[in-house]
C-alpha cells in the first residue's frame, strides 16, 4: 500500500516538464507514481488548489555549528529550512573552526542525520582556515561528502591561489563558490554611494565585487573549472555573468531575497538588520538582479541565511556583524520580488529553487521522477501571512522582514517520504 | 530588541502631550533682571523633539527657532551671575566615548548655566575598556536617573542606537563618527548669521577632508535648508562625488572658489582617521588647499574665516589667517555655549 498520497495538487516538476493537476504517491521514501490513479494510502494529504513540487533547495545557509551554537545549530537550521519549504540546504564552512578538512565534513553530515529534517550538504573551505593562502584538502573533503567548496565571507584575494584552486577543483569536477569582493576596495560597511556618504559610513564599492568577478572569469576561461558566483548584488555583475554564459563558460550564479527586495536606503536608520555582505545596493541594481533571475542569467535563489545573536546586532552599525536570516520566509519573498511583479510565473520561480540549484551541484536532486527520493514541498500560493520572528524555528531573530505581510507559504514539507513539517 | 511598530505611536503620544503642555505656557521675553529661562521667540512655534540626532530631520523653521532661542540665551553668559534655573533638578549625562575638548566643556558649561546636574562619562578608564557595549553602558547610566544624554562617539549612528534603545531619554548628538555634528553646524550658522546678518543667498566654501568630516555634513544640511549655497573643496580623495546628493557643489580648485564666497570654513586634516595615500604630502596639501594670507587677498574683504578646531596651524590654515581680522574662530566657540544651552533647554521641553 502507498504510504502517502498527496491528492489533487498542481504538480510542478521542472526536471520532468510537468505542470498538471495530479496525485503524487509515495512509498518507502520514494516517488511511487504521479497521476490520477486512486490507490489506497496509509495517509492522504489534500493538496487541492496548492502547488506540489520537488523539495526546495537553498545553496547558501550558515548553520553556525560548530562554534556559535547560541546563534544556530545544524538541527535548528534544518528545522528552519523545512518550515520554509526547503528539503536540502548547503552549510557554508565559515564555522569555528572552519570546515576545512574531512573530519569537519563528516561532522556536518552526522549532525544532519541526527536532526533528521532537511538534508544538510556540507560545503568545504577552498583554503585552509579560509585564509586564502594554502589549499584545503578538497579531495578528501569531497570523498567525505562535501558538495562544493567556498571561502564565503571573503573572496580569495590572491589571483595565484584562485588559479591553483580552480585547476585542482577542475580535476575533481566540483564547483568553487566565490564571494566576489576585492578586500582592497572594501573600506566600509554598506554600499558605496550617496547614502553611505550622508551616513558617514565607509563604503563597499560595487566595483570591488565586479573586479574580483572579472579576474575570476579570466581564470575560469583558462582552467575550465565550474564556478558559482554567490549572492550577485550589482547590475555590473549580472551583465558579466550574462556575457560569460554567452561565451559558454561553466558559470552559475545565485541571488538572495534581500538583493531582490531591499536597497541601500534601508540603512538610513543605522539598523544593523540591514547590514549584509554584499551590501544592499541601489534600485538599479535590484532591478538588474531581478531581470537576471528572470532571464536565467542567475540560475538559482539562495537565502544567505546568516544568524546572529541579538546582542551582536544591538551595536553601532559599523561594529555589528554582516548578515540576516530569511530561510523561513524566503519563498514568499522571492514570489514578491519575481512573481508579484510579473517578471516570472510560479513554475519559473520553482525551477530557480529546484533544478537551478541542483544543476549547480550537479546532483540528482529536485525531481519527482518515479523512484526518486520523495523530497516534496506543498505550497499554498494564496496564503497571506505576517512574518513574526518570534515564531521562527531558527535560534536567531536578525530578520528585517519581521512584520511583513507576505503571500505564499510552504504548508507541508516531506523529506525522503516523511512529513517533517506541516502547518 | 524593541519592536519597531510600537516606537512611533509612543513618540506621537508623547509629542502630543508636550505640545499641550507647552501651548498652555505663556511665552515670556527674557530680561536682564529676571533669571527666568527664555521662551519661544517665534510666537506660534512649538518645539516637539526630544532628541537632536542630526540636521537632516529638522525643518528650516526648527533651525531658525534654535538660533533664535540661542540668541536669547547668549545674554545669560554676559551676566555677573551666569545661571538660570531652566533645567534645575534635571540630570544631563555627558557621554564622551570619544575625546573632545571644546564640545565637552561647552556642553558642561551650558548645562550648568541652566542649573542642571551633570555627570561626565569618558570611555577611557570606564568599563568600555572591559568590553561593555555602548548600549549597556548607556542603559546603566540611564538607570541612575538621567534626563538628557549628550553623546560623542567615534562610530557613525551611535546616538541613533542610543535614542532607539532608551526611548524615555533625550539624546543630543555631540558628534558621531563621520556622520553628523549638528551642534557644531548650528553654532557655525549662528555665527554666520550674527556676523553677516543672514544665511539665505550666501555662498559658503567648506575646505578640506570632506570625506571624514561630520562638521561638513551637518553644515551642508543646515546651510542648504536655510538657503545658502555650499561648495565643498578638496582633492577627489577627500571629497566623495556622491556628496552632491546632499545639495552642495564640488570644486577641486580653492583659488577658483575663493573670490566668489562669503564664508570659508576650513576643516582640520584628521590625522587620526586617515587611510594611506589620500594625498601625497602635507606640503602638497598646504600649497594647494591651505588658507594663507596671500590667498585671502583674492577674497571679498569681508569674507568670514571659520574653523571648527582644533587647528593644525600651518597645514590647513596659517596663524596669520587664523588669528586675523576675518577669522571668527573664537567667536564660534563663544556662540557654541549659547547654542548648546538652547538645545538642552529645547529637548527638555520636548521630552516632557
Amino acid at each position: 500500500m502507498t504510504d502517502i498520497l498527496i491528492k489533487s495538487g498542481r504538480v510542478i516538476d521542472p526536471a520532468n516538464g510537468i505542470d498538471k493537476v495530479a496525485d503524487v504517491a509515495i512509498k518507502n521514501g520514494k516517488i511511487e507514481a504521479i497521476g490520477g490513479r486512486k490507490s489506497k494510502a496509509k495517509r492522504t494529504i489534500d493538496a487541492e488548489g496548492k502547488i506540489v513540487c520537488p523539495g526546495l533547495i537553498d545553496l547558501h545557509v550558515h548553520c553556525r555549528e560548530p562554534g556559535h551554537e547560541e546563534e544556530e545549530t545544524i538541527a535548528t537550521a534544518a528545522a528552519a529550512a523545512v518550515a520554509g519549504g526547503f528539503t536540502t540546504i548547503c552549510a557554508m564552512p565559515n564555522t569555528h573552526p572552519p570546515a576545512d578538512d574531512d573530519t569537519a565534513i563528516h561532522y556536518v553530515i552526522q549532525r544532519s542525520v541526527e536532526a533528521g529534517l532537511a538534508h544538510v550538504l556540507p560545503i568545504g573551505c577552498i583554503t585552509k582556515g579560509s585564509e586564502g593562502k594554502e589549499m584545503a584538502e578538497m579531495g578528501l573533503m569531497l570523498q567525505a561528502g562535501a558538495a562544493a567548496f567556498s571561502d564565503d565571507g571573503d573572496g580569495i584575494p590572491s589571483s595565484a591561489m584562485m588559479y591553483r584552486a580552480l585547476q585542482y577543483a577542475g580535476m575533481l569536477d566540483v564547483p568553487l563558490m566565490q564571494h566576489c569582493q576585492d578586500p582592497d576596495l572594501m573600506t566600509g560597511h554598506m554600499n558605496s554611494g550617496a547614502v553611505a556618504v550622508q551616513l558617514g559610513l565607509g563604503g563597499i564599492a560595487a566595483s570591488g565585487e565586479q573586479t574580483m568577478l572579472r579576474r575570476d572569469l579570466e581564470l575560469v576561461a583558462r582552467t575550465g573549472c565550474r564556478y558559482h558566483m554567490l549572492h550577485v548584488s550589482t547590475a555590473g555583475s549580472v551583465e558579466q555573468i550574462r556575457r560569460a554564459k554567452a561565451e559558454g563558460l561553466p558559470v552559475t550564479a545565485e541571488a538572495t531575497p534581500h538583493h531582490l527586495l531591499l536597497t541601500e536606503a534601508a540603512c538610513m536608520t543605522y539598523d544593523p538588520n540591514y547590514k549584509m555582505n554584499p551590501p544592499l545596493r541601489s534600485a538599479t541594481d535590484v532591478e538588474a538582479v531581478r531581470a537576471g533571475v528572470a532571464d536565467g542569467t542567475i540560475d538559482c535563489l539562495a537565502s544567505d541565511h546568516a544568524p546572529h545573536a541579538a546582542e551582536e546586532k544591538e551595536l553601532e552599525f559599523a561594529l555589528a556583524p554582516f548578515g540576516i536570516i530569511s530561510l523561513e520566509c524566503a519563498l514568499p519573498l522571492y514570489a514578491k520580488a519575481l512573481v508579484e511583479t510579473g517578471l516570472m510565473d510560479w513554475p519559473g520561480l520553482i525551477a530557480r529553487m529546484t533544478v537551478g540549484p541542483a544543476g549547480v551541484l550537479d546532483r540528482p536532486l529536485a525531481t519527482l521522477a518515479v523512484g526518486a527520493d520523495a523530497d516534496v514541498t506543498i505550497i499554498d500560493l494564496n496564503k497571506t501571512w505576517t512574518v513574526d520572528v518570534h515564531h521562527f524555528a531558527s535560534k536567531s531573530r536578525n530578520c528585517p522582514y519581521d512584520g511583513w505581510l507576505l503571500t505564499g507559504q510552504a504548508v507541508a514539507t516531506l523529506v525522503a517520504g516523511r512529513v517533517v513539517f506541516e502547518l | 530588541m524593541a519592536k519597531k511598530a510600537s516606537a512611533p505611536s509612543r513618540k506621537t503620544s508623547k509629542a502630543a502631550k508636550a505640545k499641550k503642555k507647552t501651548a498652555r505656557r505663556k511665552p515670556r521675553r527674557p530680561s536682564a533682571t529676571k533669571a527666568t529661562p527664555p521662551p519661544a521667540p517665534s510666537a506660534e512655534f512649538v518645539w516637539r523633539r526630544k532628541d537632536l540626532l542630526g540636521l537632516d530631520e529638522l525643518t528650516a523653521q526648527e533651525i531658525v527657532h534654535i538660533l533664535d532661542t540661542a540668541e536669547s540665551f547668549r545674554e545669560v553668559s554676559t551676566r555677573s551671575i551666569k545661571k538660570v534655573p531652566a533645567l534645575r533638578g534635571k540630570v544631563v549625562a555627558l557621554m564622551f566615548f570619544e575625546d573632545s575638548t571644546r564640545t565637552r566643556m561647552s556642553f558642561e558649561l551650558a548645562a550648568s548655566r541652566l542649573s542642571a546636574d551633570t555627570v561626565l562619562f569618558t570611555a577611557k578608564g570606564s568599563s568600555v575598556t572591559k568590553g561593555e557595549t555602548t548600549v549597556d553602558t548607556a542603559r546603566n547610566i540611564a538607570a541612575m536617573g538621567v534626563d538628557i544624554m549628550v553623546v560623542r562617539h567615534s562610530q557613525s549612528g551611535a546616538p541613533h542606537l542610543l535614542a532607539r534603545s532608551l526611548p524615555s531619554i533625550s539624546v543630543i548628538n555631540a558628534g558621531d563618527g563621520s556622520h553628523a555634528h549638528p551642534t557644531q553646524a548650528l553654532l557655525d550658522i549662528f555665527t554666520i548669521r550674527q556676523r553677516l546678518g543672514r544665511i539665505e543667498g550666501l555662498k559658503v566654501a567648506i575646505v578640506g577632508d570632506i570625506a571624514h568630516s561630520r562638521v561638513a555634513r551637518s553644515n551642508i544640511l543646515g546651510l542648504r535648508k536655510l538657503g545658502a549655497e555650499v561648495i565643498v573643496v578638496g582633492p577627489p580623495t577627500l571629497v566623495p562625488r556622491a556628496i552632491t546628493a546632499m545639495g552642495c557643489q564640488i570644486s577641486h580648485d580653492l583659488d577658483d572658489v575663493l573670490p566668489e564666497v562669503d564664508v570659508i570654513n576650513m576643516l582640520r586634516i584628521q590625522f587620526e582617521r586617515f587611510e594611506a595615500s589620500q594625498f601625497p604630502s602635507l606640503r602638497e596639501y598646504h600649497i594647494q588647499y591651505g588658507l594663507t594670507g596671500e590667498r585671502l587677498k583674492s577674497c571679498n574683504p569681508n569674507v568670514l574665516v571659520m574653523h571648527p578646531g582644533p587647528i593644525n596651524r600651518g597645514v590647513e590654515i596659517t596663524s596669520e589667517v587664523a588669528d586675523g581680522p576675518n577669522s571668527c574662530i573664537l567667536q564660534q566657540v563663544t556662540n557654541g555655549l549659547a547654542v548648546r544651552m538652547a538645545l538642552l533647554y529645547l529637548v527638555s521641553q520636548g521630552s516632557e
